[in-house]
């Protein structure tokens, strides 16, 4: 869902200049095949929708992120993993500024996105949240119809003809997998959706406002293994369109669903690699030691 | 560092066991039916027939074992590495299992034939894939990659016998054809300890990849020329 909270500040856009866009090494691709077992990680991490560099972010004076730097491949899915307390969490509130809803959390250092650092203290709230939207661990539907969900936070952003609202509600519906089991109930509660059809509907609610980039923070610890199906295949769908992030507990669920999967520990970024090479082949010690549950 | 999960540690040393068990009997049969083809006994040969049954079974309960291990336990990793190293190497073992009970099948036919030939070549090969096959399945054992990639390197001398022995006996049938029977057969050892120094090489890339992650290059020094060996043409002096 996109957050939507009067910016204190929404004026002009940040006057920050482009840093050069750096490149990270490519990385590593395995070579040859045991038996395919190798074979997927030969898939190619595209260029950086979001570049991260140098990120340090504080609760209050308790360092929680180390010096991390991240690219976000364009229309891929970045999945994110770690023990709890690690930072994964805390770097998805940083990629779309809900921290700068409580004082005392501050980030440092640069969050590139379509050339403006998004963590600059002038960056329009509004306008980063309408293009970094997020889906939660709760299905969190707001207690009015179905139809309203879908359209509140379009408003926020977009004057649409009632045409053209009927016409993009049935497309995030769509787009989330959920029309068919909606369309002849739109204006009944939201409430009556069973889990799984929550959290789609919040997975519709904000692509309604077709932003750039889905955060997903554990979207599927609260639902059924058949629901949570659906809501990988739904993100393997997405990605044709949208840069995608989610951080999981569930390795076999990032195995699943990303193209590059990110270890953090100790608010550290520890490795950061192509799915299939990151789960056969860790070139971390500790990146080894927590997939296979040898955690000290 | 062991497992938070007891169980799949102990899981995990128990296939290790059982891949040491195999490669055990293995050993022991290529070098009961090498030391049955040069002692001429066909009473040894025939234990050696005899023997490959546990092999079989094992591999049948490595397999099972492996699969039910990928299906609880989703290993990630290096675990996941070792279990589908396993699987595979199992797979070589009971082959190399199988051209040993052919050699010694072999041996009893030709410890009744007249002639065979020399069979220091034979002695000599069979140390050589021994050899081999031990240190691959000690590899494994210990996690050794330096071993394996060393085992993986030290095959062209096993080549280097078997195109030796290709020559030899291609000219003991030219000089008489009564010879071709026992020769054929000696041809078909020679190549069956071959084919097991092929599989030790196999087992070492494996175990390479299982412990470093990282697959061997394709090209391994090898030496089998015995396709361009020339046609005879007649007795030399």
């Amino acid at each position: 869902m996109s957050q939507n909270i009067p910016a204190a500040a929404s004026a002009q856009a940040p006057s920050v200049p482009p840093p050069a866009q750096q490149a990270l090494p490519p990385q590593g691709v395995v070579q040859g095949s045991f038996g395919g077992m190798a074979a997927r990680s030969g898939a190619r991490i595209g260029p950086a929708r979001i570049a991260i560099r140098d990120l340090n972010f504080y609760y209050g004076t308790n360092k929680a992120l180390k010096g991390i730097g991240l690219d976000l491949p364009d229309r891929q899915v970045t999945g994110m993993i770690g023990p709890s307390g690690c930072g994964k969490s805390t770097l998805l509130r940083v990629l779309n500024r809900m921290y700068s809803l409580y004082p005392g959390q501050r980030a440092e250092g640069e969050v590139m996105l379509d050339g403006q650092n998004i963590i600059h203290p002038d960056q329009d709230l509004n306008a980063l949240r309408a293009k970094v939207g997020m889906v939660f661990q709760k299905p969190t539907p707001f207690p009015m119809t179905i139809h309203e969900n879908i359209a509140f936070g379009i408003r926020l952003h977009e004057k649409l003809s009632r045409a053209e609202m009927e016409e993009r509600v049935e497309w995030a519906l769509t787009r989330a997998a959920l029309w068919p089991e909606v369309k002849d109930r739109l204006h009944s509660s939201a409430m009556g959706l069973s889990g799984g059809q929550q959290q789609r509907l919040c997975i519709a609610r904000t692509i309604a406002v077709r932003p750039d980039v889905i955060l997903f923070d554990e979207p599927t610890s609260a639902l059924d293994p058949i629901s949570t199906l659906k809501i990988e295949e739904l993100i393997d769908e997405l990605k044709r369109d949208f840069t995608i992030a989610i951080v999981t507990h569930n390795m076999q669920q990032a195995a699943r669903c990303a193209d590059q999967v990110a270890f953090f520990y100790l608010g550290e970024l520890v490795e950061v690699a192509p799915a299939a090479e990151l789960f056969t082949a860790p070139r971390q010690k500790r990146t080894q030691e927590y997939i296979t549950g040898r955690f000290g | 560092m062991d497992h938070i999960v007891k169980s799949y540690e102990e899981e995990l040393r128990r296939l290790r066991e059982l891949i040491a068990r195999m490669g055990g009997l293995a050993e022991r049969q290529v070098a009961d039916c090498a030391y049955a083809l040069v002692r001429r006994d066909a009473e040894m040969a025939g234990e050696v027939v005899g023997r490959d049954a546990p092999i079989d079974a094992l591999e049948r309960e490595v397999d099972s074992f492996c699969v039910r291990l990928l299906a609880l336990r989703q290993p990630m990793a290096s675990d996941l590495r070792f279990i589908v190293a396993a699987l595979k190497i199992s797979q070589d073992i009971e082959r190399i299992g199988d051209y040993a009970r052919n050699v010694a099948k072999r041996a009893i036919i030709v410890s009744g034939q007249p002639f065979m030939g020399g069979v220091n070549g034979f002695q000599w090969l069979a140390q050589l894939v021994q050899r081999n096959l031990k240190d691959s399945i000690d590899a494994f054992v210990r996690d050794d990659a330096d071993l394996a990639e060393r085992v993986w390197a030290a095959d062209a001398p096993v080549d280097d016998i078997y195109t030796g022995i290709f020559r030899e006996m291609l000219t003991h049938m030219m000089e008489d054809p009564r010879n071709i029977t026992a020769c054929t057969h000696m041809l078909f050892i020679a190549k069956n300890f071959e084919r097991i120094g092929d599989h030790a090489t196999n087992i070492a890339e494996t175990v390479h990849y299982a412990v470093r992650g990282a697959v061997l290059p394709e090209d391994r020094p090898k030496a089998d020329i015995s396709a361009e060996v020339p046609p005879y043409l007649g007795p030399t002096a």
